[in-house]
């Protein structure tokens, strides 16, 4: 049961992230890879994350997704006006390709290895995951969680300055 | 007093900071002037103090260092920036600060009008500093600093006039001779050093610590290395056969440097070095006769050339590479209290003909400018009869010139007899003795021929200046007479410090004062003459007969001067014209530039210039090009990579991380 | 529960999409889009990784990786509008300033 739903979920992931790279329109490319997402949200679920799943959707699907078709809608931009050349698509293409060979080979050859935590399924639930996040998040990442703060500020002076009227 | 001697080489050096720094502000000559001669004048003053100070302690107690620093420390070897007092130093301190501040005082009014007249003055206080750390430095590189600061000095103040070629060639060549010499000390210390260290474990370059462990100074051997590579060291400063042509040449400087290089400071270095060292000279028999022949050979060779020089400063530094070929002899006879004795003389009689021969080029140079001639102002040939115009000029001078012929009663009489005695008398050369003594002597009277010479031609006779001229010549303002008349004063009086043995019985028990203070500065060599048996000869007949015969030797010039000169003038033109090579050789020093020209410039120019055309334009040129064009090969056809499009950087980021995974795959 | 390997081919897959979606595309955003699916792609393989060793560091990380690409959206986002103002393209292959 789990396998077979798993294997759809995956086919939609994998199917929709293609279309974000065929499809002419940007829009559609958008929609594309909303749907590619929520597939991801879907598999943290799975993994017994269902904060991040949740982080997911409002994050990525949500707000990211929306500024970029907030983006695609101001600048008005319908369809590709060019097309790359096709030995340039297909050099990126092997490449792409290539590189997922070699990913495949990795796993093919490789183990874990290492000492498995503590956390498992009952874990988890018994002590809730947004929980065991924050604890974590507010003890051994404090100051990494802080200094993203700054990062996010920097973020938000920058696209300020690059998005005034003149530059 | 002693604490504070310091203080000596301190003053000019604070002269130097004035001077060097806002000289160009300042402007004014008299405050230029006035700041670099007080700084020399504030050295005499505490040189005095401390001179008194010293006369007032005992005889064995008349040895102090000064610490100032630790400057060099590393295992067993340290060097301080410290400044021994002792006799000899106190002495040289005396002679440098003294003659220096006349020299100082004059050049006021010598350089009056000059452009650069601060760059005068500081290069001057620059060159007292240097000789002051040199005759006080408590150890050899202390004085090294000094002996190389001497020598950048020099070459400085020669070629001051420097858009002259002559006096920038001059100053070159004072310069690379003095480097030939350093070389020579440098090796010297070395091998001084690395001796007394691994053999004796004494890693010392300090003269009172030598002077400790003096007894572990072999006899022969590595000392003669090490004296013969110092004297090396002193020929290249003070002038001697081989290094001695640079001096020469080193009047192209104003006259007030030529004096201040030749009478107080820079060539007496080699003198003060050797009798600093002289308990390691005395173990050298070798170096010792090597001293005392070069010594003689300069102070005959550089006679001879004297006598037909025309331009009154040659004659003049002729004379004192002379002189201190007579100082050389005194030490390489073991007598380094007499070379020094003759130095000090040496520097007051020299010190006032060279200001009296600026004196009247001075004179000179005005009365010919003023009837726009172009003659030579240094010419003796255009002079004559000066004594009427510049009667303190021509005393002062003639008294100068008979105390360097070693007239009796004068200060060069004392310490040439003196030397001629010990030359004769000496333990150490045997046979070679006599020879060393007649050379001397001819010398002596050679020295006393061409000085009235040139006496006669600048004074005596008619003039052979224009009408015009002659009404224009004048006596030089006071404050040059007035160093003129003190070093006169010296020239004639100097001497009495140091009257010889038999003289001073002669004359009611006068005691050869000098002799008595250099004592302790010399107490190792002499008794080490008296361990070792080397006893010179005592004969107050000979000694008598010796003095008699220089006297004469010197009136025998002196006398044949103002006949060729005064009486018959028409006797040298004969002379010339019956052995035309002899004179033309002499007149051209013997040949001796084109000699070396020939042997060691022009070798070393078409090596530079095969270096340049051959070696660094082919070689080092092409290396240095050819390496810049492949590379510019490379990056033309490397920089096709650069296209500007984004894709192309993307896709080769993304190749690289597929190599480097791949490495880690197929490895 | 599945094995690891499942999820981190899916991951896989999802990161060479990516890939060659920024190698071969034009448009800007659609390449900023491909970025963050690869961003996306990796952030699977953390939580996978990090469920199956029972640990929780791998998903903390994938946080601060949502933060970056929130950053990187801004100004990302910023970037593109600047240039569309002066260029009236958001083709990178206009994009050559740089270019000798």
């Amino acid at each position: 049961m789990e396998s077979i739903f798993f294997i759809v979920v995956a086919a939609v992931a994998v199917i929709s992230s293609l279309l974000v790279i065929t499809c002419k329109n940007p829009i559609n490319s958008a929609l594309s890879l909303v749907m590619t997402f929520f597939c991801l949200a879907t598999f943290y679920v799975m993994l017994d994350a269902p904060f991040l799943a949740v982080t997911q959707v409002i994050v990525y699907a949500g707000a990211i997704m929306v500024l970029i078709i907030f983006v695609i809608m101001l600048l008005n931009i319908r369809t590709e006006t060019a097309k790359r050349s096709s030995h340039a698509v297909f050099a990126g293409s092997a490449l792409g390709i290539f590189v997922l060979f070699q990913t495949c080979l990795f796993l093919m050859r490789g183990g874990m290895t290492g000492a498995p935590g503590p956390l498992d399924h009952a874990a988890i639930v018994k002590a809730g995951h947004v929980e065991l996040i924050g604890k974590a998040l507010f003890t051994d990442f404090l100051l990494p969680f802080e200094i993203t703060s700054i990062l996010l500020l920097a973020a938000i002076v920058g696209a300020v300055i690059l998005a005034k009227k003149k530059i | 007093m002693f604490e504070y001697v310091w203080l000596i080489p301190l003053f000019p050096l604070i002269g130097v900071v004035i001077n060097g720094l806002f000289g160009k502000k300042i402007k004014n000559e008299a405050v230029i002037g006035g700041i670099a001669t007080l700084a020399v004048v504030g050295s005499f003053v505490v040189a005095c103090g401390i001179l008194f100070q010293l006369l007032s302690l005992p005889g064995e107690e008349r040895h102090f260092v000064k610490t100032v620093f630790t400057w060099i420390q590393c295992g067993p070897f340290k060097a301080d920036m410290a400044f021994l007092i002792d006799p000899l130093s106190a002495l040289m301190l005396m002679v440098v600060t003294g003659v220096g501040s006349l020299i100082h005082l004059y050049s006021i009014g010598y350089m009056h009008g000059e452009e650069g007249f601060y760059r005068y003055f500081t290069y001057l206080n620059l060159f007292t500093f240097s000789m002051l750390l040199l005759v006080s430095g408590a150890n050899m590189l202390v004085m090294f600093i000094g002996w190389e600061g001497v020598g950048l000095c020099s070459y400085l103040l020669i070629g001051y006039y420097f858009h002259k070629k002559s006096a920038g060639d001059a100053g070159k060549k004072a310069f690379v001779m003095n480097r030939v010499g350093d070389f020579g000390f440098l090796l010297g210390l070395f091998t001084l050093f690395y001796y007394m260290g691994v053999n004796h474990n004494v890693w010392t370059v300090d003269f009172t610590e030598l002077a400790k462990h003096a007894d572990l100074i072999p006899v022969g051997g590595v000392t003669t290395v090490v004296c013969l590579c110092f004297f090396l060291g002193a020929t290249g400063k003070s002038a001697q056969i081989p290094l001695y042509t640079w001096l020469p040449d080193a009047m192209e400087g104003p006259t007030p440097v030529s004096a201040l290089i030749h009478a107080a400071t820079m060539v007496t270095a080699g003198v003060y070095m050797i009798t600093r060292m002289n308990y390691v000279y005395i173990k050298s028999p070798t170096a010792l006769l090597v001293v005392a022949c070069v010594g003689a050979a300069t102070a005959l060779f550089a006679a001879t050339i004297g006598t037909a020089q025309n331009d009154i400063k040659r004659v003049l530094a002729y004379s004192t590479v002379s002189q201190l070929g007579y100082m050389f002899l005194a030490l390489g006879c073991g007598a380094f209290g007499a070379g020094v004795f003759h130095l000090m003389t040496h520097a007051f009689f020299k010190a006032c003909l060279f200001l009296g021969s600026g004196s009247v080029i001075h004179a000179m140079h005005h009365a010919l400018h003023a009837e726009h001639s172009s003659a030579d102002p240094q010419d003796m040939r255009n002079m004559g009869g000066l004594r009427k115009k510049m009667p303190i000029t021509f005393l002062t001078f003639l008294i100068a010139t008979i105390a360097i012929a070693g007239i009796p009663g004068f200060a060069g009489f004392f310490s040439k007899d003196e030397i001629l005695w010990q030359a004769y008398a000496n333990p150490f050369h045997g046979p070679v003795n006599f020879v060393l003594w007649a050379v001397g002597a001819t010398a002596a009277g050679l020295t006393a021929f061409y000085m009235f010479r040139l006496v006669f031609m600048t004074f005596f006779g008619e003039t052979r200046l224009s009408e015009k001229a002659w009404h224009h010549l004048h006596e030089s303002p006071i404050v040059i007479t007035l160093p003129l008349m003190v070093l006169a004063a010296l020239s004639a009086l100097g001497g009495w410090i140091g009257v010889p043995k038999v003289l001073g019985e002669a004359l009611g028990g006068l005691p050869n004062m000098y002799e008595h203070y250099m004592e302790p500065v010399l107490a190792y060599s002499t008794e080490y003459m008296h361990t070792a048996g080397l006893h010179g000869l005592h004969s107050e007949a000979a000694e008598w007969g010796l003095m008699g015969v220089s006297v004469l030797i010197a009136c025998c010039g002196i006398a044949v001067a103002a006949a060729l000169y005064v009486v018959k003038p028409t006797i040298p033109a004969a002379f010339t014209s019956t052995f035309p090579a002899l004179h033309r050789a002499v007149y051209n020093k013997w040949y001796v530039d084109e000699i070396y020209d020939f042997l060691f410039v022009n070798p070393c120019k078409a090596l530079g210039q095969f270096l340049w055309k051959g070696f660094d334009v082919v070689v080092v040129d092409g290396i240095v090009n050819g390496v810049a064009a492949v590379f510019r090969g490379f990056s033309g056809i490397l920089r096709h990579v650069q296209t500007g499009f984004v894709h192309n950087y993307a896709y080769s980021m993304v190749l690289g991380v597929v190599v480097i995974v791949a490495c880690y795959l197929f490895r | 529960m599945l094995a690891l390997n499942n999820y981190l081919i899916v991951s896989a897959i999802l990161f060479s999409i990516g890939c060659i979606g920024v190698l071969t595309k034009r448009n800007a955003i659609v390449i900023f889009m491909c970025v963050e699916l690869m961003l996306n792609a990796v952030n699977l393989s953390f939580i996978a990784f990090s469920r199956y060793l029972g640990n929780l560091d791998g998903q903390i990380f994938v946080f601060f990786v949502m933060t970056v690409a929130a950053a990187e959206a801004a100004v990302g986002l910023a970037l593109m509008i600047a240039f569309y103002k002066n260029r009236e393209s958001i083709d990178v292959e206009d994009i050559n300033v740089m270019k000798l």
